[in-house]
């Protein structure tokens, strides 16, 4: 009975903070979306008004290759312009090597004239094409790095002692490699020609679990929302395409342009089907894991601001738990989500190199 | 509408990365680990199927020591059996020689003691006899020196004879 | 355009509610099987996790519209 109690007790509170960010300001909303995006910079802690952060490389491409600290934005002029609509937005005009570019919202735009000009909400100044290494990229490199030690090492084990049992770090990263052949790709791509897949598909399931993983980790080295952003599950998802098209046979084609058993005054319709099927495949596959982590980072960051929106510690004997319990459920999701890409990757891979069977 | 806009500077980054993570971990990783994981399972799968072998192996053995075993057991069965056999055999024939033997020398030795017995029988009468003569002699030396004696002796006789 | 968030927020909450409903068929569903043919338990939840996940994409292009009209 009393648990009862407390379990409708923590809904009602539950619902409370719901309500509480409803009410919470802009700013406080934007500091989630925030969090979620790239940044030029890596922010460890502080407010706004004193960040402690590592200010990350920006390379721009205009007219040459320009490198320089993001510090010479964030420690630039700040200038703030109401928009349309009546929002007032600020943007960050650059300093020292900086100068003659403009950052809003993480983007660079070139400086018209000394100033920016919007056009509805958005400036509409020309953009050098930015090629930073922003958190995100920052993120993937010590992922890559990690996971190249993981499984270097992993390797060099089985380089020194030979065919024997796995000890160590082998004995945790084996099964997962064996378990993606044998789970994942085996019973998706059929007969021996799944060998010729292993490389790619073993290497985008663990890229997708360590930075799956690496996002999770609310500290320094990780953090970054990197599998929730759009460019590598569109990058990720673009790979998947690229491998299913290259190995399709014949029969794949024909499924396509002369569905077997489909009248031929239905093919008109029918192949403009299939063609979109081609590519709303590798779609849901990039909308799913960055929309899985992209949430799942909204959810952790929103059960932790309730603290900051209602300014009271007291909150936080709500709030941490609830976000204790999505981490863990977000840790099941890391290895769910690289588990469906891979796996789904496999089966639309091995849909494509499928003998006939008619 | 920033939050599904692909940037193509991470998209740069993101393939560069992946494209070198794939090319590294595929020459490095994957091939070697997979490659040690099927030798590995090879090796197990053989060895399993080298004990199952050494298992029948050790059976036939097994059986075969068994049968030697038995062999040897029965030969030793036999070969003790035969022992006896002769053992008995012999004792039997010592015995039935030693009881021929002992029978010849009961039958010499009697026939010995009979001759020896008749030898002495044959002297003894010689003897008697030659003791009777001589006693008779001196008897009749006797007697006859009186005549008394002669009459009483020659009355006694008659007296037997009366009596018979 | 606060209207049109909440609007969007319904949307998103609607798609939740039909991949609920979905995802909560094939895991009854699966679960079924696996009580009826406990052998095949592994290809059942191979197959019913891809099939969730195939509906969940579905449910999440709703979430990600939803989230695009709050944030616009």
């Amino acid at each position: 009975m009393l648990a009862q109690r407390k379990v409708i007790l923590m809904f009602f509170w539950l619902f409370i903070s719901v309500f509480s960010t409803a009410r919470a300001n802009d700013s406080e909303k934007l500091d989630i979306m925030h969090h979620i995006q790239d940044a030029h910079e890596w922010h460890l802690w502080g407010g706004h008004s004193n960040p402690t952060s590592i200010y990350l490389p920006v390379i721009l491409i205009d007219n040459g290759i320009k490198i320089f600290s993001s510090e010479n934005f964030y420690h630039g002029i700040e200038r703030k312009v109401v928009v349309e609509g009546g929002r007032e937005e600020v943007y960050w005009e650059g300093v020292g090597p900086a100068s003659g570019y403009a950052m809003m919202h993480e983007k660079i735009y070139k400086l018209n004239e000394g100033k920016l000009t919007f056009h509805g909400k958005h400036a509409s100044n020309e953009m050098p094409l930015d090629f930073s290494i922003t958190k995100n990229v920052l993120s993937l490199f010590i992922g890559a790095v990690l996971l190249l030690i993981i499984m270097l090492s992993t390797a060099s084990y089985y380089r020194k002692n030979g065919a024997v049992a796995p000890r160590g770090i082998a004995k945790f990263i084996e099964p997962l490699i064996v378990f993606v052949r044998d789970e994942i790709i085996k019973p998706n791509i059929h007969g021996p020609k799944h060998t010729r897949y292993i490389n790619f598909l073993t290497t985008v399931f663990f890229f997708i679990l360590i930075n799956n993983l690496l996002g999770m980790v609310p500290v320094f080295p990780g953090g970054a929302n990197l599998t929730g952003n759009i460019s590598v599950t569109l990058f990720l998802a673009v790979c998947t395409l690229i491998v299913t098209l290259l190995s399709a046979n014949k029969n794949y084609w024909k499924h396509i342009f002369a569905t077997p058993g489909v009248p031929l005054a239905l093919l008109p319709i029918m192949i403009p089907i299939e063609i979109v099927g081609i590519f709303t495949k590798p779609f849901a596959l990039m909308i799913r894991l960055f929309a899985n982590m992209t949430a799942g980072h909204i959810i952790v960051l929103s059960l932790i601001s309730i603290i900051f929106i209602n300014k009271t510690e007291a909150w936080g004997l709500l709030s941490v738990p609830m976000a204790l319990f999505i981490s863990v459920l977000e840790i099941l999701v890391a290895f769910l989500q690289a588990y469906l890409f891979a796996s789904l990757s496999a089966l639309f891979i091995g849909a494509a190199v499928e003998e006939d069977h008619h | 509408m920033d939050l599904v806009t692909p940037s193509y500077g991470l998209l740069f980054w993101t393939g560069l990365t992946f494209c070198l993570l794939l090319f590294v971990l595929a020459k490095f990783a994957w091939k070697p680990i997979l490659k040690q994981v099927n030798e590995r399972s090879k090796k197990i799968d053989d060895a399993l199927k080298e004990a199952e072998n050494a298992r029948e192996e050790m059976k036939a053995l097994h059986s075969e020591n068994e049968r030697i075993l038995k062999e040897a057991r029965a030969e030793r069965d036999a070969i003790l059996k035969e022992a006896k056999d002769a053992g008995t055999k012999m004792i039997e024939e010592a015995r039935e020689k030693a009881k021929l033997e002992g029978t010849k020398l009961l039958e010499a030795a009697k026939s010995a003691i009979q001759s020896e017995r008749n030898a002495a029988l044959s002297e003894m009468k010689a003897q008697v006899a030659t003791f009777s003569v001589q006693i008779a002699e001196q008897l009749v030396k006797e007697s006859l020196t009186s005549e008394a004696k002669q009459q009483a002796l020659a009355s006694k006789l008659a007296e037997e004879i009366k009596l018979n | 355009m606060a209207v049109f968030g909440s609007v969007a927020a319904i949307g998103a909450g609607l798609a939740v509610l039909g991949a609920g409903m979905g995802i909560g068929r094939i895991g009854g569903s699966a679960v079924e099987g696996i009580a009826r043919n406990p052998e095949a338990s592994g290809k059942i939840q191979t197959a019913m996790i891809i099939a969730a996940a195939l509906i969940e994409g579905v449910a999440l292009f709703g979430v990600v519209v939803g989230m695009l009209g709050a944030s616009e």
